[in-house]
């Protein structure tokens, strides 16, 4: 099992208020599976997704990932689960624009301290994977915005996480570059990735194994 | 490391004038501070050169009352003063920081020196021997030196020096021309001056009255025709040519030391050494002092420098909100983050503290050229102000950095 959520509760403070978030999540994650979860905004979608990803910790209940409970894990063990373990792909990609797009996907490897040599070797491996190998040296500014989301891709995956968490990966994008988008998800659940994908398009969600319903703060299931 | 220089220099590029206008601060700053010191270094330098004489080493020992020099002229010699000659230089000369030395007489010179009606109201007369000159540097510049006959066959001739026959024979070659010391006849048969080029630059009165004593005029006449004019038992002077600069002070010292210990009986009149690198150090710290309270002033520029750099990464740390988020997401611990700031406030300040020194050495140079004021460029300092305020940067810099790093990584992303 990859991620298991237990009696999951997130509520965050407002000045004297307590806003409930997320309210009784039970969720397994298993190796390879393809997971779409849809709901309205406000539902407490990216809460969940920030929890998946240790950026956010719930106020109670149990995550285990890989087996293993990291609630009381310091500020650097964190980052270094997200770095290892953990690929985002966000809806607004997040590239640096004064970097070019290998060194981009190297991100990751240099915070985890990859040597360079291997660094541009891996970064060029995972373009490759999204089918941006020709586009190594481009800046951002120089990209489609769907490519510029394939280069996102590519540094997600290029640490070879356990798990790949996606944010709306196509809400900023137009349909033909949603697409290849999905298509490349596709690819990447076909080799055995494990992904979990946030969106509120269901065609996007049609291409999960399966598709979860979070509405205020608590989930439902549907199986395909 | 390389990648957190390359971010600074990344994030102030995007912003040149934005980093320019922080820079300023640090650019005045150390501008000043480099100035100030410059011509703070550059007088002292000349203090000591000008004291020195222009690096010849010499030393000059003689009588004192207490810590005033004492003037055979106005004052009776105590009975217990030892009458001592020229043999005394072979214990001197085996002193092992001495190079050279000769004995001589000396006497305030103030009217009994004239030429007709000119007469010269303050200078000293010496009574030399032939190696006077040498020791001293003195070169003769006109006429002739003192020849050996001069002294075998006490011959009245002098030697004047430039500020003496401008005084008494304003424009007129002395050569030749008969001058009356004490009331005997003496002919001018050469005219002598410093070997190095040694021109005091007077910018004070305290400048004026450590000069004027070595600058009032200087008459010379064999020290063997010394008893005609004066008294025959007249105590002596010496003076040691030391081997170093920073030997000077120990060659005087062991000198005086070998002419005190033939007292028979002490009193309050002994030799002492005139510690000139003693004085140009008193002179320095009195010009100096003044100009330190400059560069405390010139500090506060630095200050306020500095805390503009901690307001412009604190804007700096804001604009880039998602990135750091991002960074986070993707594993950068906190100290890479705060690293990657500090370097680049580090760097800001760096480039400001070069820009500051060639701003400096650019108006220490204007200011020099403009009012005559020497100065001195030294590789210490400017390394050190080089350092100064990259040091400047790393300390406002933290406070940013630090918020950088604990900055929440969603709320970071969340911002766009």
């Amino acid at each position: 099992m990859i991620a298991e959520l237990r009696n999951i509760e997130k509520e965050y403070v407002q000045g004297e208020q307590r806003v409930p978030v997320l309210h009784d999540i039970n969720l397994n994650v298993a190796e390879g599976d393809y997971l779409a979860i849809m709901g309205p905004s406000g539902s407490g979608k990216s809460t969940l997704m920030n929890i998946l990803g240790y950026l956010d910790s719930p106020t109670s209940g149990e995550y285990l990932f890989e087996g293993k409970n990291n609630s009381n894990a310091s500020d650097a063990k964190m980052a270094l689960i997200r770095n290892r373990k953990i690929g985002f792909v966000f809806q607004t990609f997040h590239l640096m624009q004064r970097r070019r797009a290998w060194e981009n996907v190297a991100l990751p490897l240099l915070y985890g301290d990859v040597p360079k040599r291997e660094r541009k070797a891996r970064a060029e491996e995972a373009l490759r994977l999204v089918g941006l190998e020709d586009r190594m040296d481009f800046f951002p500014t120089q990209l489609s915005g769907g490519q510029c989301q394939r280069v996102a891709i590519a540094r997600a995956i290029c640490t070879r996480p356990a798990l790949l968490l996606a944010d709306e990966p196509t809400g900023a994008l137009d349909s033909r570059s949603g697409q290849q988008i999905m298509d490349i998800f596709d690819t990447l659940h076909d080799s055995g990735m494990t992904i979990v994908m946030i969106t509120h398009e269901a065609a996007v969600a049609q291409r999960a194994e399966q598709i979860l319903y979070i509405y205020d703060g608590r989930l439902k299931g549907e199986v395909q | 490391m390389l990648e957190n220089f390359r971010e600074a220099f990344d994030g102030i590029r995007s912003h040149k004038l934005r980093s320019m206008l922080t820079m300023l601060g640090i650019i005045i700053g150390i501008a000043s501070i480099i100035a100030i010191s410059s011509t703070i270094l550059g007088t002292n330098e000349q203090i000591k050169e000008n004291l020195i004489g222009a690096g010849n080493n010499a030393v000059e020992i003689r009588l004192y009352q207490g810590d005033y020099a004492f003037e055979p002229a106005y004052q009776p010699v105590p009975e217990y003063v030892p009458v001592l000659d020229e043999s005394i230089l072979d214990e001197i000369n085996a002193v092992a920081e001495v190079e050279a030395a000769s004995v001589f007489y000396r006497r305030d010179a103030y009217g009994i020196i004239w030429y007709g009606a000119s007469g010269l109201n303050q200078g000293t007369v010496f009574g030399v021997d032939d190696n006077y000159l040498d020791v001293y540097g003195y070169v003769i510049r006109g006429g002739r030196g003192f020849i050996e006959s001069d002294f075998s066959t006490f011959r009245k001739v002098a030697l004047i020096d430039r500020t003496v026959s401008e005084t008494l024979f304003s424009g007129e070659n002395p050569i030749g021309k008969a001058i009356e010391i004490n009331g005997e006849p003496y002919t001018v048969v050469g005219e002598f001056t410093q070997s190095k080029e040694f021109q005091p630059v007077i910018n004070s009165i305290e400048d004026y009255y450590t000069y004027t004593d070595r600058s009032g005029g200087k008459v010379m006449i064999p020290m063997t025709t010394w008893p005609v004019v004066f008294r025959y038992d007249e105590p002596i002077s010496l003076v040691v040519r030391a081997r170093g600069t920073d030997s000077m002070t120990e060659a005087g010292r062991q000198s005086s030391e070998i002419l005190n210990s033939k007292f028979v009986t002490t009193g309050d009149v002994s030799y002492k050494s005139e510690d000139l690198l003693e004085q140009a150090k008193q002179l320095q710290e009195l010009s100096g002092s003044t100009n330190r309270q400059l560069i405390w002033i010139a500090s506060i520029s630095l200050l306020v420098g500095g805390i503009g750099v901690m307001n412009i990464m604190l804007v700096s740390v804001t604009e880039r909100t998602p990135e750091i988020g991002l960074k986070k997401a993707l594993g950068a611990r906190k100290r890479r983050i705060s690293f990657q700031f500090l370097t680049e406030a580090g760097v800001l300040t760096c480039i400001g503290g070069i820009l500051g020194v060639l701003a400096g050495v650019g108006l220490a140079f204007l200011v020099s050229r403009l009012s005559q004021v020497p100065i001195f460029i030294s590789w210490y300092i400017i390394a050190l102000a080089i350092v100064f305020s990259f040091v400047i940067g790393i300390f406002f810099g933290a406070i940013p950095a630090v918020k950088a790093a604990n900055l929440n990584p969603i709320e970071a992303l969340r911002r766009e």
